[in-house]
């Protein structure tokens, strides 16, 4: 027999034993994430804009001289001047403080109807898709009936039976909009849940509430975060449309869109009324799509290369 | 393929009914009857006469199945505003005039927006490519009535800005009211279709089997029309119908704005004169053309992907 003594098992070729030491600092999703937004130079463009507009919208009112209600008959549809930096509307009204009160209105309606929208798109969407079988069928079956009546309709009966005013609107605009988001979570929670930590979860005995809450949903936050920027443009734009057809907003409080449909019969004669407010929605409906793009390339881990 | 269609009828009537209770218990509940706002100076009998016959006076319940009867009947109520004024005769009237938009937008949107799509697609990375992707986040940020506006405002004195031709006047003839309110509706579209016909290029030209073809010896063209075009065209069917309601819903404004003598205008008008049994009667409309003009989108669908026609689902 062989005599197996210490030197024969001498450790040869290991003297950097600090090949696997990690030299960099381990970052998170978030981090990453935020790493590639920030090399995307449109995006951070948009996303500089948007917040020059929140700001503005948030602490425009007290800049202006004048109060956005206020009104003046000697300076009716005058152009931008001096003392009024956008001009006056058709009441004398100092239409730079009413640009940012109205934006604050669309933002509002956006940022507040996309959060409703998203609390009920996941839980139902996640219901859906955790659960499978016979209780996903009957879901998604009321789903598909509710995406195939037109979305606009609903809004406009919701809000002529609703009345007027911006908790109103908020419900009209929501009242079906949530389908998009839960067939969303659907998918993707129907793909997560055969995944293994799904599974190791389970084998702990966590409860269904805690594998969704916990589990499925911060995985699927990504597509939530890009949904969200597409979305709250989407609000303002139904927004602007339902105040343009006058169910929206009503005097005193105003809106880009109820501005715009206030100056719309006149555009002809005084065409900075429309182009202020129009502008306004233009600019940040563009910073919000501008920025979804960049979100979706920054959170989408199938899209790094 | 026939179960299928099937199938999708019977979801079409299933949703259109769930559609004409909502709108029909939705406008019936409303706190304040229309008339009784409209006739409070009226002697109690003349009331009377005028809730018999609108049926008013009868419970919530026999209503609904009354209307449904008329509804089947193609009897879409009478209105309350002009009374005498059957909603049939309205939407006979003035559909003609949306539709016409409508389907002009729909197809200029399609191809423009296709081959600006494809354009972007075959030259990527170029200024057509960037020029495009402008064009498309340009046009799903703008909406419609700026875009009105500015064509109002800068091409009014090459087309007219307001009015339709008359009934009598050949298609020709109402082409040129058409012009400006043809492309404030389509934008919108053009701008979607190029974004998704771009990026569905791209992911089909990178497939095995384009390169597997242009080993074969297809030539380009081949490639392009056969290949590349009949896969790439799949998701644009897909939001077609979100487009369609887009272009619906457009039509409201752009209708207004160009005073066309549509069913969109008209809407907006019922609307804001509480011209309750109107407003029912074109909801009910706009609800149908759109929920029918989904499974169009859906048969379309099955016929340009023979994978459905064996699944019966889609991808």
């Amino acid at each position: 027999m062989m005599e197996l003594d210490k030197d024969k098992f001498k450790i040869i070729g290991c003297e950097n034993a600090d090949a696997d030491v990690i030299v960099r600092p381990n970052i998170t999703y978030w981090q990453d994430a935020w790493r590639r937004l920030k090399q995307n130079k449109i995006a951070m463009v948009a996303l500089v804009m948007l917040c020059i507009i929140i700001f503005m919208c948030l602490f425009g009112p007290y800049l202006a001289k004048y109060k956005f209600s206020d009104q003046d008959m000697s300076l009716i549809d005058k152009g931008p001047s001096a003392e009024h930096w956008f001009g006056t509307d058709n009441l004398g009204r100092d239409l730079f403080a009413r640009v940012w009160i109205g934006g604050r209105v669309s933002i509002a309606i956006g940022i507040v109807g996309t959060l409703i929208e998203i609390l009920v798109g996941c839980i139902y969407g996640g219901a859906a898709g955790y659960f499978g079988g016979l209780v996903d069928d009957i879901m998604m079956r009321i789903v598909e009936i509710i995406v195939s009546i037109p979305y606009m309709i609903v809004v406009i009966l919701a809000s002529i039976v609703l009345g007027k005013g911006i908790g109103a609107l908020i419900i009209a605009l929501c009242i079906t909009g949530w389908t998009g988001i839960a067939r969303i979570i659907r998918g993707q929670v129907m793909q997560l849940k055969e995944s293994e930590y799904v599974l190791a979860a389970r084998a702990l005995g966590a409860s269904s509430n805690r594998v969704i809450l916990k589990h499925l949903i911060p995985n699927t936050i990504g597509e939530i975060i890009v949904y969200i920027s597409f979305d709250i443009p989407s609000f303002i734009f139904a927004e602007a449309f339902l105040s343009f057809i006058g169910l929206g907003i009503q005097p005193p409080d105003t809106s880009w869109g109820a501005m715009a449909s206030l100056a719309q019969p006149k555009f002809q004669f005084y065409p900075h009324e429309l182009m202020v407010p129009s502008l306004a929605i233009c600019l940040t409906m563009l910073s919000f799509n501008l920025l979804g793009d960049g979100l979706r390339d920054a959170l989408d881990p199938r899209l790094r290369q | 393929m026939f179960r299928y269609i099937l199938k999708r009828l019977g979801y079409m009537v299933i949703t259109m009914w769930v559609v004409i209770t909502i709108t029909f218990f939705l406008m019936n509940t409303l706190p304040g009857n229309p008339i009784e706002v409209e006739m409070r100076k009226l002697p109690p009998q003349i009331k009377k006469n005028i809730m018999h016959q609108y049926g008013f006076d009868r419970p919530i319940h026999e209503r609904y199945v009354i209307y449904l009867q008329n509804l089947l009947k193609g009897d879409m109520g009478e209105s309350i505003s002009t009374p005498g004024l059957k909603a049939r005769t309205v939407i006979a009237e003035r559909f003609p005039a949306s539709a016409r938009l409508g389907l002009q937008s729909v197809f200029i949107g399609l191809i423009i927006g296709l081959v600006l799509g494809i354009l972007a697609a075959f030259n990527r990375n170029t200024w057509i490519d960037y020029l495009v992707i402008g064009v498309a986040i340009l046009g799903v940020s703008v909406p419609n009535f700026v875009i009105a506006a500015l064509l109002q405002q800068f091409l009014g004195g090459i087309f007219p800005v307001i009015g339709w031709a008359s009934k009598k006047a050949s298609w020709f003839a109402g082409l040129k009211y058409t012009v400006l309110p043809t492309i404030a509706l389509s934008f919108t579209s053009i701008a979607t279709y190029a974004r998704y016909m771009r990026t569905s290029v791209l992911d089909v030209i990178n497939q095995d089997y384009i390169l597997t073809a242009k080993s074969k010896g297809v030539p380009a063209v081949g490639v392009v029309c056969k290949h590349i075009l009949r896969n790439a065209i799949l998701p644009i069917v897909t939001i077609l119908g979100p487009q369609i309601a887009s272009i619906i819903t457009g039509t409201f404004i752009v209708e207004m704005m160009f005073s066309i003598p549509g069913l969109g205008q008209y809407y907006v008008e019922s609307i804001t004169n509480r011209d309750y049994t109107m407003i029912m009667a074109t909801t009910i409309f706009f609800a149908f053309l759109f929920i029918a003009s989904l499974l169009v989108v859906d048969l379309l669908y099955t016929v340009i992907d023979p994978r459905i026609r064996i699944t019966g689902e889609k991808r």
